[in-house]
């Protein structure tokens, strides 16, 4: 009985694993094969082995376009997330250890900001972008995703759990002022938290497309997800478009896979302590 | 004149206090300003130039040859906007992908969280690592996969299935759905199993002396206590599917089921970009804003009130 259930529970699990795996698997085989094996052999069987070619295909398309795309969002998602955080903890940490006049009434603001999605805010910030002329440009993709009202909130709660207000105190004792006790007594006890953030942030900008697709023009300046998408709508009309799409899809995926398995830790650490209490 | 010690070690004292004050109000303003100075920028100035926006819009003069003028409507295109009939389908549409989704996900999320908490699963670690792998995928690139896996010609469970019409009218709903399960289903796994992880191991154990199994703790001991967890993660679904936008749109080129003001969100989009109506896309916007502000705002009083 013990062992039925046992073998039950494992099989019901590994059929859901497919689930989610068997997509991944199919990006894997496609990315090897040839525009016409693509649509001759089975999905899931290996056919000439033609993954470098298609590398090769992805780099060469539009002068190295792609590459460009990857740097754009490592820049965007890269920076911005490395930026973002740092603003971020810093105002949260605020938040925990001053007072001042109005503090909580400011502090009802970032939750009204936490309450307005950024899907709402994109039409919104192109309209603004285009009445001031600068659509279209590197900043108006990067500035916007600096803001981060969950994370303040986020960081206030674990500026309080992390970082103890004895040792704030005895740094300033031994005369270190306010920003340096930040940057070198504090900042390190919420490295944590910093790194949580960011990973969050990561994510965020790494997956935003609304904001870039209502904002940009210049395939220059686009991220991956966007010149992606942006390559899939010449497929319809050139068929070897598809092969791109799919090659360069498994290499955007691939690093974040593993930039994933090895901060595990990190990531499973703000999604609980956003969702859980 | 007679001074105590007391006051005259005090007026340095007082000096210097106010002298850190001073001080610890200039390293707040450096802690806070970025943060508001982009807040203001990037969220207030933004909402409150499409609320300016949505209260006029373009009329053409005369015959219409003399160019248009731009007028004040008030809430006219509020009133326009929750009239148009592309818009309330929008909602119609996100109301037939919850009804879809939400037991979808909640269910099987859930079922497979209490599976791994079981205590019969082996390699748990493993498991939870490929069943949240699909969440690392942007949604895009999410979309642009399955988007192949629904093509006849280089689908492969097309292939499978004969004749299947993953894109079609009917089919475009569960496409999006499925989009979505994929990418979200590990996600809300993890936060259940967190949720389940926190039980304290006498109540199950309690259970187990009274003679029940394993299906009956988990429906009757475990469900009930992680129900907040479950209620809160109903929630913030409800509040991204309102938000739908990048499966649908990805999907929107192949698909002859989806149109182009499929959700409100895609809506706003193609009133500013599709039909050029600036009032009416900022009219769109605030609305959609407001609803997803409402909804998280009871999110969260229902969060304070547990």
């Amino acid at each position: 009985m013990r062992w039925m259930s046992r073998t039950a529970v494992n099989a019901l699990l590994a059929v859901s694993a497919l689930y989610t795996l068997l997509p991944l698997t199919w990006l894997l085989f496609a990315s090897t094969k040839s525009l016409s094996d693509l649509y001759a052999t089975p999905g899931f069987a290996f056919g000439e082995f033609n993954l470098f070619a298609n590398v090769e295909a992805v780099a060469r398309e539009g002068g190295g376009v792609f590459f460009r795309w990857y740097l754009n969002s490592l820049l965007y998602a890269g920076v911005g997330a490395a930026v973002s955080s740092l603003i971020t903890v810093a105002c949260g940490y605020a938040f925990d250890k001053y007072q001042w006049l109005g503090k909580e009434k400011l502090f009802g603001a970032v939750l009204l900001g936490v309450l307005v999605p950024t899907t709402a805010t994109a039409v919104p910030l192109y309209l603004l972008a285009s009445k001031i002329g600068v659509v279209n440009t590197f900043w108006s993709v990067f500035v916007p995703t600096l803001v981060h009202p969950f994370g303040v909130y986020l960081a206030r709660v674990l500026s309080a759990g992390y970082v103890p207000r004895e040792v704030l105190e005895a740094a300033r004792s031994d005369g270190a002022g306010e920003i340096r006790t930040f940057a070198s007594v504090a900042m390190p006890m919420l490295l944590p938290a910093y790194v949580t953030i960011f990973l969050f942030q990561f994510t965020a900008i790494w997956n935003n497309f609304f904001l870039p697709l209502v904002m940009l023009n210049d395939q220059n300046l686009y991220p991956l997800s966007l010149g992606l998408f942006a390559w899939e709508k010449q497929g319809h009309a050139f068929p070897e478009f598809h092969s791109l799409v799919i090659t360069g899809s498994l290499l955007s995926v691939v690093p974040l896979l593993v930039v994933f398995l090895l901060l595990q830790r990190f990531w499973k650490a703000g999604m609980t302590a956003g969702s859980v209490k | 004149m007679t001074t105590s010690p007391m006051t005259q070690a005090r007026a340095p004292g007082a000096a210097r206090e106010g002298d850190e004050a001073w001080r610890r109000r200039g390293a707040i303003l450096l802690f806070v300003g970025p943060f508001f100075a982009l807040f203001l920028a990037v969220i207030v100035a933004p909402l409150a130039y499409a609320v300016y926006l949505s209260l006029f819009a373009e009329k053409s003069s005369g015959l219409g040859f003399g160019g248009a003028e731009t007028v004040f409507v008030g809430l006219g295109n509020y009133l326009d906007t929750l009239k148009d009939e592309a818009f309330t389908d929008g909602f119609l549409v996100i109301l037939g992908y919850c009804v879809l989704y939400i037991p979808l996900m909640i269910g099987g999320a859930l079922a497979l969280a209490l599976l791994l908490d079981s205590g019969l699963a082996r390699f748990g670690k493993v498991f939870q690592a490929a069943l949240f792998m699909p969440h690392i995928v942007p949604g895009v690139i999410a979309g642009l996969i399955w988007l192949y896996l629904y093509l006849p010609g280089i689908s492969p469970i097309v292939d499978l299935l004969g004749d299947a019409d993953f894109l079609g009218g009917r089919g475009a709903l569960g496409a999006v759905v499925n989009i979505a399960l994929w990418e979200w289903l590990g996600y809300n796994m993890i936060i259940y199993f967190a949720a389940l992880q926190a039980i304290p191991a006498e109540v199950v154990e309690a259970a187990r002396t009274d003679g029940a199994g394993g299906a009956r703790i988990a429906w009757s001991v475990k469900i009930p206590m992680i129900r907040g967890a479950v209620v809160t993660t109903v929630l913030f679904t409800i509040i991204g599917s309102l938000q739908l936008f990048t499966e649908p749109t990805v999907l929107d080129n192949s698909s002859d089921g989806i149109v182009s003001t499929w959700t409100p969100n895609m809506y706003a989009y193609n009133e500013a970009f599709g039909n050029n109506d600036i009032g009416q896309a900022g009219a769109a916007s605030i609305i959609l804003a407001l609803l997803a502000a409402v909804l998280s705002y009871a999110v969260t009083r229902w969060g304070n009130r547990r």
